[in-house]
């Protein structure tokens, strides 16, 4: 599909970076399907907006918070988009559980294939082992272990979502419903309510616009992002280097080539980037904000 | 007040003091005496000259002893006895006790007449205990000349004798209707009470020279000395040819011929009242603006135009007073009448009681010292075109105040110079204030201005206790106006009264300022009051900005629970009482101001929790601090495997850069090396 490298994508072609240059006309392994990119996306937006609506009145002492509230329009403007962005969220969740059991229903003959098999995203031995392994590896003691299809920290960071979903998702509903929910809880459940939810939000989004940042995007291998959840598509090299385990794999059982796509043309790249770009600068502002908050102005 | 000291402490127990310790010189006197009398008085005189006879009368014993030598000094002394004890004449002695009153009119017929028309002989006749009859003022057997001093209806006695009954806090005034108080203060420090009590001029007139001596009638009566068709006449017997002085009032007519069109004596010199004479007889304006109409005349002194344009007076609040009621010292009988003026015009004359708070104020005790800076009567209300503050063209008026005070209390002006308290820019702020918009550009003349919180006149600094904006009075002096919230807050627990304290207890200007006083629905305001109720409650309103509610707040926004949206603005009362927003009877109801479907568990949320409480809250605390080591645990772990992670990744990095460089040069050549991230 690409035609010619330009200038500066001549860099990338003939450097390191094994991410994300598509060579002319050339076929990517498909990592994510298209529901999946989807969702990601929607969650990045949701997510970013519920992180920046919420910490406006987590900090609500800081000049950041009131220029912030403004910008949405307002506190009561602002508790809408929060609001919209936590029903979107829940909708991804909901969307993501139909997914799990229609694919079942497809590709899996039980439910124990699924969760127990390799593809799993549940913790499995060899997660540990790869922990460990890569403990090892950080400290010069042994190899860089042979990832597969997911690593531990991909699946600490699926389930990350599905405990804040738990935690945050409650207390958030009996924040928005009050009155509802003191017909049967005492009203100080609300004080309680509101610590959980703002502290665990801190925890996501620190969480989030840090670790998570430095495993899929700002690492070495992958700086400065990793765009393969919006493409789906990652070049074959980069698999065979990142999750050597699935590569092995695939080439085995002679499943690579049934899972190879054309790459998207530059243009899509560019804007895909350009998101990536913009949803890394208000991670960092977030978490550079509340590091200010917390050290500076903390009341 | 002096002279009726001696009626207040009853003068009749020294005379009786002195009669019990001379008997035997009396009873000497008596019998050495006894020959000048007529026979028949010799004999009655033979046992009442006895001290300790005594007579029964009603049950009741009393003396019926008769001083021979007062009777003898006296302007009966030439009667007998039986002249008036008619009843006993020819009678045998010892006669009966039960006598028949002595009838004075039998001799003095024309005065009987009168007494018993007057108000006292009716009140005789209506059996009224209290009600005078000849004995009471003339004596008994020692009656005297009203030219004799020692008489008590000798003129420099009549005070006194009237006074028994109608001096303030006598039986008379308190149980009888008299329309007049303080009738004998009030004579005594008239110019009359102290021409004659003071200065002892027995011509001077006492109350029976007006009031007549037997014929008293209530001016009602049109045949009473005082009522307004004579009192011209009364007071012409000595005030002969007032009629000539009083040009601008009667235009010299007389009183008498036209009695009911002419304001009589007393409208203008009240009956009793103190009065001080401020102008001169025979002064007239026009007297005055022979000279002074002359737009040419000038003080000879300093040049300054002494030219009065007639029309100014004319407009004056004091077009009717004359010149010389204020430009008191002016001689008559002079070709320049006021060459004797030597002192400045005195407003007090007229003016006493405002005259007395200006002394006390700031702005009185200034001008005492002689502070050239200070304001006199004339800075604010002006010179002869003295204008009601009513009126829009005087400086005075409602909406000219603030200008007025700005003369001088504006900042860089004479008394915001010498100004060491905490206000500054008062009059720019005034301005910006609701009060001042409501005056100056709502034009509301009802608006506070600077005298209806500071007073016209009594103007004090807040530190002084009489002052109208010290902090025992702010609620009283702004419940003038805000009557309603005044009531609201005397039975707040930041009334004195209410809240037994020694704190400092916040007043009206403590949330609402005194000069910057905002609209309490502008978003400014407030947001700022709860910085306000912070300033004592500092630990709750702390707690109040870890609330949802306190965070909105805190961002600007004032559509969220604030302080006095739950506790009230000036109602607070503690949540232990019943008529407090907050107490377990109407928390829920307050809630549902906002919250309509609130219940009662809903108002058990903590609006003031903080979760740095262990004691207080300790599910709070113990869920922060579980969330925070959570937080605390899952960073750690992150981290370090993050901090790990990334030395060996760029050492990866590294390597395989050098392998991919090899490997370019190998096969592109020069291009090999251009690569970097």
């Amino acid at each position: 599909m690409e035609t010619a490298a330009k200038p500066e994508s001549a860099h990338e072609e003939h450097g390191i970076s094994l991410a994300s240059t598509a060579e002319v006309g050339e076929r990517q392994f498909l990592r994510f399907k298209r529901l999946n990119r989807i969702l990601h996306i929607v969650m990045i937006v949701s997510f970013m907006s519920l992180a920046l609506t919420g910490m406006t009145l987590k900090f609500a002492y800081t000049g950041w918070a009131s220029f912030l509230s403004r910008l949405f329009g307002g506190y009561e403007s602002a508790g809408y988009v929060h609001r919209l962005a936590a029903v979107a969220m829940i909708g991804i969740f909901i969307a993501h559980i139909v997914d799990v059991v229609r694919m079942k229903k497809r590709l899996y003959p039980s439910w124990r294939s699924l969760l127990l098999g390799p593809d799993s995203m549940l913790f499995n031995k060899k997660d540990l082992q790869d922990l460990i392994g890569n403990f090892k590896w950080f400290l010069g003691r042994g190899p860089r272990p042979e990832y597969g299809r997911w690593t531990y920290w991909e699946k600490f960071d699926y389930f990350a979502v599905f405990w804040g979903m738990a935690i945050i998702g409650s207390t958030g509903l009996m924040l928005w419903f009050p009155e509802l929910f003191t017909m049967v809880f005492p009203g100080w459940f609300l004080n309680v309510a509101t610590i959980i939810h703002s502290d665990e939000a801190l925890l996501a989004v620190g969480f989030i616009f840090t670790v998570h940042f430095f495993n899929t995007h700002l690492r070495p291998e992958k700086f400065p992002m990793d765009i393969v959840v919006f493409t789906g598509r990652m070049p074959v090299d980069d698999l065979k280097d990142d999750k050597p385990l699935e590569y092995n794999m695939l080439v085995k059982e002679g499943m690579l080539e049934e899972n190879l796509v054309e790459a998207y043309p530059p243009i899509v790249i560019r804007a895909i980037r350009l998101f990536g770009w913009t949803a890394l600068c208000i991670g960092f502002s977030i978490v550079v904000w509340i590091i200010y908050a917390m050290l500076f102005a903390y009341q | 007040m002096k002279p009726f000291a001696r009626l207040k402490n009853k003068g009749l127990p020294k005379c009786r003091r002195l009669i019990v310790r001379l008997p035997c010189l009396v009873v000497l006197a008596g019998l050495w005496l006894a020959p000048a009398f007529g026979q028949e008085n010799t004999e009655c005189l033979g046992c009442h000259s006895d001290k300790s006879l005594e007579g029964t009368r009603k049950g009741k014993k009393f003396s019926v002893f008769v001083d021979e030598k007062k009777f003898g000094q006296s302007m009966h002394a030439s009667l007998t006895c039986v002249s008036c004890h008619a009843d006993l004449a020819g009678k045998e002695l010892p006669h009966a006790e039960d006598l028949q009153k002595v009838e004075c009119g039998t001799c003095h017929s024309a005065e009987q007449e009168l007494h018993t028309k007057s108000l006292h002989g009716k009140a005789i006749a209506r059996g009224d205990a209290l009600a005078p009859h000849c004995n009471d003022c003339h004596g008994e057997h020692n009656i005297l000349s009203s030219k004799d001093q020692r008489s008590p209806i000798s003129p420099l006695q009549i005070p006194f004798l009237c006074g028994k009954c109608h001096q303030e806090g006598s039986l008379v005034t308190a149980q009888r209707t008299i329309h007049q108080d303080h009738i004998l203060e009030n004579f005594s420090e008239s110019i009359h009470g102290q021409g004659l009590l003071q200065k002892g001029l027995i011509v001077a007139p006492n109350c029976a020279t007006c009031h007549t001596p037997h014929s008293i009638l209530p001016h009602t009566d049109p045949a009473s000395s005082i009522a307004k068709g004579n009192i011209a006449r009364t007071c012409t017997k000595c005030h002969a040819q007032i009629e000539i002085v009083h040009r601008k009032v009667i235009r010299g007519e007389l009183w008498e011929k036209q009695a009911h069109t002419l304001p009589a004596c007393v409208d203008c010199h009240q009956p009793h009242k103190i009065r001080k004479v401020f102008y001169s007889q025979g002064m007239a304006d026009k007297d005055c603006l022979r000279c002074h109409e002359n737009p040419q005349l000038k003080s000879s002194k300093d040049g300054r135009s002494l030219t009065i344009r007639s029309e100014e007076l004319g407009y004056s609040r004091h077009s009717k007073i004359s010149c010389s009621q204020c430009h008191s010292e002016v001689s008559v009988s002079h070709l320049r009448p006021c060459e004797t003026i030597t002192k400045k015009v005195d407003c007090s004359s007229c003016h006493a009681e405002l005259a007395q708070q200006y002394q006390v104020s700031t702005h009185g005790k200034m001008a005492a010292k002689n502070d050239p800076n200070a304001p006199t009567c004339k800075e604010c209300h002006g010179t002869h075109l003295v204008l009601g503050k009513l009126s829009p063209n005087s400086a005075t008026f409602a909406t000219n105040i603030p200008i007025l005070c700005a003369k001088c209390h504006r900042e860089g002006q004479k008394a915001a110079a010498r100004y060491t308290g905490s206000q500054h820019e008062i009059i720019e702020h005034y301005t910006e204030s609701i009060h001042g918009k409501g005056l100056m550009k709502s034009g509301l003349t009802v608006t506070a201005t600077c005298t209806s919180c500071h007073s016209a006149h009594s103007v004090l600094p807040k530190t002084d206790s009489l002052s109208s904006v010290n902090p025992k009075n702010v609620p009283q002096t702004c419940g003038r106006c805000h009557h309603g919230i005044q009531e609201q807050f005397e039975m707040s627990i930041h009334a004195v009264m209410v809240g037994k304290t020694d704190k400092p207890l916040p007043v009206c200007n403590d949330c609402h300022t005194a000069h910057t006083i905002r609209r309490a629905d502008e978003t400014g305001f407030k947001l700022q009051i709860m910085s306000q109720c912070g300033r004592c409650h500092e630990a709750i309103a702390k707690t109040y900005f870890d609330t949802y509610h306190g965070k909105v707040s805190q961002l600007g926004y004032t559509k969220t629970a604030k302080c006095y949206d739950c506790h009230g603005a000036h109602d607070i009362l503690p949540i232990s009482d019943s008529r407090s927003h907050l107490s377990r009877e109407r928390v829920v109801g307050t809630c549902q101001k906002c919250h309509p479907g609130a219940n009662r568990r809903f108002a058990g949320y903590l609006t003031h929790a903080t979760h740095h409480d262990p004691e207080k809250y300790p599910f709070l605390f113990w869920t922060f601090w579980g969330m925070t080591s959570l937080l605390v645990g899952t960073f750690i772990l992150g981290g370090v495997h993050t901090l790990l992670w990334l030395p060996r990744a760029l050492q990866m990095q590294r390597q395989r850069r050098k392998e991919s460089g090899q490997q370019n040069q190998g096969d592109k050549g020069e291009n090999g090396n251009s690569g970097k991230t």
